[in-house]
């Protein structure tokens, strides 16, 4: 058999003929006006989104910014699913809203398929993923998932007051996503860092940002070595041997899909365990007739998706153009706000409440149309084997100190401290 | 009573399975499937209804036949 000699050059350096991309300048401070000069990394926001969206909704839909060079925040359901539905108009070549655009020429691939992957080139990159995270197979993880939650609590003996964001909830995808790519269980605390580096170092110089995130494929292009010396039964092994159209996958795009599952597995999933269990210490009557009626889990876990969704995309203008009464320039961002989309008045009845027994509840939490999260049914198994366990074992807890709750700043909104009294 | 799922609009999201796992299943990439001819049995119409008002797509259609 040749040797794979794809990763032993380094497919990282750029090249003299490839585009650069563009670099805007980095604002940050207080925001002097939602409507016109929002941010999504201001504490304000972190603390809770939720007030300012729906403000923006009633009197300017599409909230502007001229931060990251500049862009647009569509509040109303209607405008963020017209947005995921239209990959005519919106690139998904660049995802998180930073104040770096990469080249056009990047499309329609982008840096981590299929995420960041336009059609057509889009549907091959997904269905290369799709087999491994159906919900029949993902079963198949749910009893070491469960033996791993009750571990946790395990740990958590003897305590009076525990941080569910940092002793449970971060635990529970960092295990069950490292399985999957194969990584060694207890590289734990660097994938921490890789996740607050790409998500939550928005406003960091350029340099600093760049050197974090080689630290990032440093790190992947050390286990894709692993896996070329010792192969074995797990998603990096696989996106090693794939092919698409005949081919080989590229190098980039091995490293890139591996990057995307290790960030986009984490702290989306940690971020819907954290929030759960936060409403449920802050809210006992809901507590309560979860651990008196487990049955309900599963709807309520619904709700909880819809009014504390943990995961906001970006996409780029591909042109400019006039779009539901804004004019649009070409490369603005869009920062696409599903946790926005699932509060509109318009789509859901009393959107503003948690409703636990919501049975109608067609919400958006994991995106809509053809980028729809691709781990979903994993990140569902994950949320409600932790619920399951947690409310089982520790069915009665409240929030410790509420003003020691810190929310993650950017597009993954979750608790990073969740002090919880459990006894 | 008979429910059918649009293909073209299917994101394999998996809340007609979740929600109605007796009329519909998921294939080998998650996307949904109606099982059978799609026929809802009595004492199923509940769930039929349930599948098509979560779906975040909009890719069920319950259809009353004569």
């Amino acid at each position: 058999m040749a040797v794979d000699d794809r990763f032993t050059q380094d497919f990282r350096e750029p090249r003299a003929d490839q585009p650069l991309g563009t670099r805007s300048e980095i604002i940050t401070g207080p925001v002097s006006d939602w409507g016109s000069d929002f941010s999504h990394l201001e504490p304000q926001w972190s603390a809770d989104p939720y007030p300012i969206q729906d403000d923006l909704r009633q009197r300017c839909p599409i909230a502007r910014t001229e931060r990251f060079g500049g862009g647009w925040l569509p509040t109303r359901y209607q405008d963020v699913a017209a947005i995921a539905y239209d990959t005519e108009h919106f690139s998904s070549r660049a995802i998180i809203m930073s104040n770096f655009r990469p080249p056009r020429e990047l499309a329609p691939v982008g840096g981590s398929p299929p995420i960041s992957s336009d059609p057509p080139f889009h549907h091959d990159a997904r269905k290369l993923l799709l087999p491994a995270f159906t919900k029949t197979t993902v079963t198949r993880q749910e009893p070491a998932t469960r033996a791993l939650c009750h571990s946790l609590i395990n740990a958590l003996q003897g305590r009076d007051v525990v941080d569910a964001a940092h002793h449970y909830a971060q635990h529970i995808p960092m295990r069950v996503i490292a399985d999957m790519l194969g990584f060694p269980p207890q590289d734990g605390p660097h994938f921490r860092e890789f996740v607050e580096n790409v998500l939550e170092g928005i406003n960091l110089p350029p340099e600093e940002r760049i050197a974090r995130m080689t630290r990032l494929f440093d790190y992947l292009v050390a286990q894709v070595h692993d896996h070329l010396d010792n192969p074995r039964e797990d998603l990096t092994t696989y996106l090693i041997n794939a092919e698409l159209h005949g081919h080989s996958l590229d190098p980039s795009h091995v490293v890139g899909t591996m990057a995307l599952l290790l960030i986009a597995g984490i702290d989306t999933t940690w971020s819907a365990i954290g929030a759960s269990l936060w409403h449920l210490a802050r809210t006992p009557q809901d507590r309560k007739r979860l651990v008196a009626d487990p049955r309900l889990l599963p709807v309520a876990m619904e709700e909880f998706l819809r009014a504390y969704a943990p995961v906001t995309m970006a996409r780029l203008v591909k042109q400019d153009m006039h779009w539901h009464g804004v004019d649009m320039k070409a490369d603005d961002w869009i920062l696409l706000s599903f946790p926005a989309a699932n509060r509109d008045p318009a789509q859901f009845d009393r959107a503003g409440e948690v409703v636990i027994d919501r049975e109608v509840n067609r919400h958006a939490a994991f995106g809509l149309g053809i980028h729809r999260c691709v781990g979903s049914h994993l990140a569902r198994m994950e949320l409600r084997v932790a619920l399951e366990v947690w409310l089982e074992r520790i069915p009665e807890f409240s929030l410790d100190d509420p003003s020691a709750v810190t929310w993650a700043a950017g597009q993954i909104r979750g608790p990073r401290t969740l002090p919880l009294r459990i006894r | 009573m008979k429910v059918q799922i649009s293909s073209e609009r299917c994101q394999g999201h998996g809340r007609c399975y979740d929600l109605a796992p007796d009329l519909f299943g998921d294939d080998d990439e998650g996307y949904g499937k109606v099982l059978g001819t799609g026929v809802v049995p009595p004492g199923k119409e509940r769930e039929a209804h349930l599948a098509a008002a979560n779906c975040p797509e909009r890719a069920i259609d319950v259809l009353r036949e004569a």
